[in-house]
């Protein structure tokens, strides 16, 4: 093709002529998985999310709704956009749910905050991932709006990234975009003092649905 | 007010570190700022990696994914290339800077737009893509808030992650104040961080085209990687139709099972944090989701120079997390600015030469003290101190060939011949502690110190004082009781 390709493939050629690459040690000598599991991954994920500010709270299947009320009227929200794909029983009466079929960006940066589920969460590092597709919106959805409430649901939850990166595959495979989310935005340009809120959400609120016992363990 | 200035942006060294490193050193400010910044993030670091059992474990499997890559690097190359390009991608390459310049320029006309909004790219800080821009009448908008604060101040940055960090608080009011025509804006963090979200946020809602540089991209399944705090980054490459990418070509993984290993690495590293806020990772275009179009530009730009080096290849592994430039006693006291390149630090003193050819960066292999720090903290396990002891020799070893016959001449060079002959037999050695002992008695004035030393010897005297030599030698001592007892 280009001429620019076949030379830069020719010096990276004549650069390793004389190398040999390391094999691949399989199975990997780092963890692959995190021996946690129940309510035990749950703390630590729950932990981890409110390391960085973030709000979690849990709720049994059936009030997800009325936390995800709970969330907006705490932060004086009116109006949520929300992915076609969100489960029904997740939308909070009292507020105007706005369906994203394709807003453009100036409908999103209208919106109070976005409402969406995700792909799977890590505890370890009180990530959530969202993957493009069904709960979890397009990108722009969950990055336009100040506010974004994730609902996630307790057998979503993993321990470490190598499990994320394995059951996120056949999305990576199939070309849907992924996106991270550790924590509303953040930066730490200023003297390394971290500040809260930059040019994504500045509010993060989690939403962890599962049956939980009351007053357990 | 910007302090140690390079006037040119790039890797290209302008001035020797040396005489960079003494105006620096004269900063108290900058000093004050960069001793306080870069112990917060040592300390805020090692308390994260102490968190995992597996550190050790992950540094080696890290180190190994990015010499699997790098060796085979034409193979995953070609892979990229038809994995982007089936995903709707399209594939870009530039031999060297003025090429990728070109490529972005032509590509940003294409679109018919005047501005861009740039996610933090040290990469096209490399190859001055900014500055080509702007002469092609485009503008280019930095939007990651350090970057902004720099471009706004005409300053340069002087740390990897961090690259304002030599500002401090009321001096970045002061920029704001000045170029952004705010009034009454607090000198603390977060009234800052509001101005700039401010600032940005219609320049993101309307941009057509965004320009980001990429932290992995994967041959295996073509998904390009960038990881951030701030949300510029998301912005940057979800909301514009088209998006540019312009990526060094070291920064591929063949499999994408190795993600799993370096964003272990990677925010632990460079921001202390058990993960950044945001990652964004994507593969082509997708249909109602993000840009339209998407380039990805490949760039060698002397990395193929320095993967064809045994030794200094291993810089290419480099995450860019800056780890060692927060662990490095010469970094921490002299700052960025003093290594004259985009890449400061024990990293950069080994890969801009590496880049730019050491008979440009002639200094930089010597602005360490081979403490090896910048070795145990680094995530792909690059051995730092034995590369730039390489490159030290190749430095001489390029000044011998150049300076040919003058070199022969050269004071230094001749008496440490002399001391070459001499060391090599103890009777040659004993005679030379003789001598030493009489030759020392102007300097040493009978004390225990030998201070600062004129003309020639000043440069090895300067910093530190010599112990004079004792009036009996341990093997005289040997001999003399031997004799009387």
């Amino acid at each position: 093709m280009s001429v620019a390709r076949d030379e830069i493939l020719g010096r990276v050629r004549r650069a390793t002529a004389d190398a040999r690459p390391p094999p691949q040690t399989d199975p990997p000598r780092y963890r692959t998985r995190l021996d946690v599991e129940g309510a035990e991954l749950l703390d630590l994920f729950e932990e981890r999310v409110a390391d960085y500010r973030a709000t979690v709270v849990r709720v049994d299947p059936g009030a997800a709704a009325s936390a995800v009320a709970g969330a907006c009227r705490a932060h004086g929200v009116s109006r949520l956009g929300a992915p076609p794909g969100l489960p029904a029983q997740w939308r909070p009466d009292g507020v105007e749910a706005v369906e994203d079929r394709g807003l453009s960006t100036g409908q999103l940066d209208g919106l109070d905050g976005a409402l969406t589920g995700c792909a799977l969460a890590i505890a370890e590092t009180g990530t959530i991932v969202l993957d493009g597709a069904g709960r979890s919106g397009r990108r722009a959805l969950t990055l336009v709006p100040d506010l974004h409430v994730c609902v996630i649901e307790a057998d979503q939850v993993v321990g470490i990234l190598p499990q994320a990166v394995e059951r996120l595959a056949p999305a990576v495979r199939a070309g849907r975009p992924l996106t991270f989310v550790s924590g509303p935005s953040a930066t730490s340009d200023i003297e390394l003092s971290r500040v809260e809120g930059v040019h994504g959400p500045r509010t993060l609120h989690v939403v962890l649905v599962g049956q939980f016992d009351a007053g357990g363990d | 007010m910007p302090r140690v200035r390079v006037v040119a942006p790039g890797a290209m060294p302008e001035r020797p570190f040396p005489e960079a490193a003494r105006e620096a050193l004269d900063d108290s400010q900058l000093r004050r700022n960069l001793g306080h910044a870069t112990k917060t993030i040592r300390d805020k670091r090692a308390k994260v990696v102490a968190e995992l059992p597996d550190w050790e474990q992950l540094r080696e499997t890290g180190a190994e994914i990015k010499d699997r890559a790098l060796l085979t690097l034409d193979h995953q190359l070609e892979r990229l290339e038809e994995s982007v390009t089936a995903a709707g991608g399209i594939v870009h390459w530039a031999r060297d800077g003025g090429e990728a310049n070109e490529i972005v320029t032509g590509l940003v006309r294409d679109a018919g737009a005047d501005e861009v909004v740039k996610v933090k790219s040290i990469a096209t800080d490399e190859i001055g893509l900014n500055e080509a821009l702007g002469a092609a009448g485009i503008a280019a908008v930095e939007t990651d808030l350090a970057e902004l604060i720099i471009q706004l101040a005409g300053d340069v940055q002087s740390h990897i992650l961090v690259p304002a960090i030599h500002l401090n608080r009321a001096e970045i009011r002061d920029v704001f104040v000045r170029e952004l025509g705010v009034e009454d804006v607090a000198d603390d963090p977060p009234a800052l961080a509001e101005v700039a979200r401010r600032h940005l946020r219609r320049k993101f809602l309307e941009a057509k085209v965004g320009v980001s540089g990429a932290n992995f991209a994967v041959a295996e399944t073509g998904t390009v990687c960038v990881v951030e705090s701030e949300g510029n980054g998301r912005m940057c490459t979800t909301l514009p139709e088209v998006l540019i990418t312009v990526m060094g070509i070291e920064k591929l993984l063949a499999s994408w099972r190795d993600l799993e290993v370096m964003l272990t690495l990677l925010p632990r590293s460079s921001t202390g944090e058990r993960m950044n806020p945001y990652t964004s990772l994507w593969t082509g275009v997708t249909e109602g989701d993000g840009p339209r179009e998407f380039h990805l530009v490949l760039l060698d730009n002397g990395r193929t120079q320095a993967l064809a080096d045994a030794t200094g290849r291993q810089a290419l592994r480099c995450i860019r997390c800056s780890a060692c430039l927060n662990v490095c006693p010469v970094y921490s006291r002299t700052g960025g600015h003093s290594y004259g390149s985009v890449y400061p630090g024990p990293i950069g003193a080994i890969l801009t030469p590496q880049l730019v050819g050491v008979e440009n960066a002639a200094s930089l292999p010597f602005a360490s003290s081979l403490c090896g720090a910048c070795y145990e903290v680094c995530p792909v396990k690059i051995d730092i101190p034995s590369v730039l002891v390489d490159l030290r020799r190749q430095v001489v070893d390029e000044q011998r060939s150049h300076r040919g016959v003058r070199a022969g001449l050269n004071p230094e060079r001749r008496a440490m011949e002399g001391l070459a002959r001499a060391f090599a037999s103890r009777r040659g050695y004993e005679t030379l502690q003789r001598a030493g002992r009489l030759a020392q008695r102007p300097l040493a004035h009978g004390r225990a110190r030998i201070g600062p030393l004129p003309g020639p010897l000043a440069g090895w005297s300067a910093a530190r004082d010599l112990p004079a030599m004792p009036d009996q030698t341990f093997r005289e001592w040997w001999r003399a009781r031997g004799a009387t007892g």
